[in-house]
């Protein structure tokens, strides 16, 4: 290579350089800026309030494992406040499928607390949108830093998740200070679930895996609706939701869940009000 | 004036690799046994400035062929790996063995796609390439950048091993074993029975926080079994070469640590956020990046152990 022709090549270096810092904080920002688009798609452009007296997110700053993690919904309405949360919609911007699940709050069932595990693909922010009963939505929001290494939000052992394809447990938990007269509960249920988003491709076979996850999970004291959510694939495999609620007295706690292979699993346990 | 720098600095990409390729380092190799070659990659995470060089590759030289055992952490790691090889013989490498689907030691498959070369791997592996392959890509080009992760290939293996496998070299046999899950769902460990090395990959760990991406009781389980392997010295996934079965101990201390602390949260009733903080903490002085990988153990140890 003569020394002109390398010098040449050197400055289209430097200057593919220069370019390429120029540009990427600007391509950074505005791949980030997805979130009027979502609000526009998902909540058809309504209005969104200031939800710091209403609703709170919570998820680690990090990531740590890509597969799970851990996030959890709490209602901020204070006692006497006339308004109910209906529903509250988590969002994963960045995400492959942002809407991560709608959860739906039974009316008599004071759900207060709401914790599950989701998949984060990417450094994201994370909205929590709640709709109260005047109508009206409520945004908070948290950031997420993807998690780094050789994490992915893909199955560990997807022979074991086959394997317990359907199964329930539920838990309840003690509440340190709240006696079982106060009614208040706290308890889990966990579906063992595979979650294939459809979305990867075999290079071999050029084929898509087919998608398999739960797509509505829902949740009763005798006939009373507790919670109900509708998730997709940003939902962990094996999903796991924890939540507090008032008791009506029920002796029974009952779940159906609905699958995309068109399978429903029930169950329901005697509610144990002597751990309590 | 636009268009004339559009072409100059898509002649500058072009050029780019061939000036890389054409200064090619061989990478640095110990011959830890007779014909047995380790690189000893950096305790670190994968970066821009380390090429991904992270863990431990080899090859193993027979009388008529090459077997080379993981490929690093880029292309241009491989490409390293390759010049090694040809800085000492100039027979086939035959087989291309993955020890399982991590970007640190399949990233660099790429470099030693040609006629007469077979990818080995687990039966699990293909799978696991396919779900997370395109996943690891996006996410280390934003580490690791473009001109580094541009030319990464998923090479899915065309030998698969499902149980034991026995590789012949020319007058060396390796041995080849399919693992239940244990770091992951597709560990391989290869066996270089003249010189009784075992190439464990990321099954054993030494300095280096162990990782968990498979199962916590089912590694437990494997680590007693692999104890019994008839070996001499392990070129672990991470850490120094080492005695064997005595490398063990750490990471099996560690694990146990950890499913003792994890089922001591689970059965309390503690939320799975309070594994990071407090599971393994007895451990911490003993690694090293274990602020990057304990918090991450410990809530994939939590969501497997509550199902016990």
């Amino acid at each position: 290579m003569s020394g002109y022709r390398f010098r040449l090549f050197c400055l289209a270096g430097l200057l593919s350089v220069m370019l390429g810092a120029a540009l990427a904080p600007a391509a950074a920002a505005d791949a980030n800026d997805t979130w009027p688009g979502l609000v526009q798609d998902i909540f058809n452009n309504r209005e969104m309030n200031d939800g710091a007296d209403v609703i709170a997110i919570e998820m680690p700053y990090r990531a740590e494992d890509a597969a799970v993690v851990p996030v959890t919904l709490r209602t901020k309405l204070p006692a006497g406040d006339s308004r109910r949360v209906l529903r509250i919609t988590l969002v994963i911007d960045q995400n492959p499928a942002p809407m991560a699940a709608k959860f739906e709050l039974g009316p008599d069932a004071n759900v207060s607390e709401i914790s599950t595990r989701v998949r984060v693909n990417n450094y994201t922010d994370v909205h929590a949108v709640a709709e109260l009963s005047d109508g009206k939505l409520y945004m908070a929001k948290t950031y997420v830093k993807a998690s780094g290494g050789c994490s992915a939000p893909a199955a560990k052992n997807a022979d074991e998740a086959r394997s317990r394809l359907g199964q329930m447990r539920y838990r309840q938990f003690a509440r340190p200070g709240q006696g079982p007269a106060s009614g208040a509960r706290e308890a889990q249920i966990m579906i063992g679930h595979p979650s294939n988003s459809g979305l990867q491709m075999n290079q071999v076979t050029q084929l898509y895996v087919p998608a398999f996850f739960v797509e509505q999970l829902r949740l009763w004291q005798d006939d009373s609706l507790v919670l109900a959510m509708e998730g997709g694939i940003s939902i962990s495999e094996d999903p796991n939701v924890r939540f507090t609620y008032v008791s009506n007295g029920a002796k029974r706690f009952r779940a159906e869940a609905r699958d995309t292979g068109g399978n429903t699993f029930r169950n329901e346990w005697k509610i144990d009000d002597s751990s309590m | 004036m636009a268009r004339r720098v559009c072409i100059l600095i898509a002649l500058a990409l072009l050029v780019a690799p061939t000036f890389a390729q054409a200064q090619q380092q061989p990478l640095p190799v110990d011959e830890i046994a007779p014909g047995v070659f380790a690189h000893i990659g950096k305790t670190s995470l994968m970066t821009r400035e380390n090429d991904g060089a992270i863990a431990n590759i080899g090859f193993i030289i027979g009388e008529s062929a090459v077997a080379i055992i993981d490929t690093g952490g880029s292309v241009r790691e491989g490409r390293q790996l390759l010049a090694a090889v040809r800085a000492r013989t100039d027979r086939p490498i035959r087989y291309v063995i993955n020890t399982h689907g991590h970007p640190d030691h399949v990233f660099g498959n790429a470099a030693f796609v040609q006629d007469g070369t077979s990818f080995v791997g687990h039966r699990n592996l293909p799978s696991a390439l396919v779900t997370r392959g395109s996943f690891y890509i996006d996410a280390f080009r934003r580490i690791m950048g473009g001109p580094l992760i541009d030319e990464v290939r998923m090479v899915p293996p065309t030998i698969l091993v499902d149980g034991t496998t026995t590789l012949d070299l020319g007058k060396r046999n390796l041995t080849l074993r399919a693992w239940p899950v244990a770091h992951t769902d597709s560990d391989l460990t290869v066996l270089d029975e003249q010189t009784r090395t075992l190439f464990a990959g990321d099954l054993v760990f030494l300095s280096h926080t162990p990782v968990l991406d498979g199962s916590l009781r089912g590694w437990l389980r494997v680590i007693g079994e692999l104890a019994a392997l008839p070996a001499q010295r392990v070129v672990p996934g991470h850490g120094p070469v080492s005695e064997w079965p005595v490398a063990l101990a750490d990471q099996r201390r560690y694990l146990q640590t950890l499913a003792t602390d994890v089922r001591a949260l689970v059965t309390s009733g503690k939320s799975i956020t309070a594994a990071p903080e407090t599971a393994a903490g007895a451990e911490r002085s003993r690694w090293q990046l274990f602020d990057d990988f304990n918090a991450r153990n410990a809530t994939a140890a939590f969501s497997e152990i509550e199902w016990e």
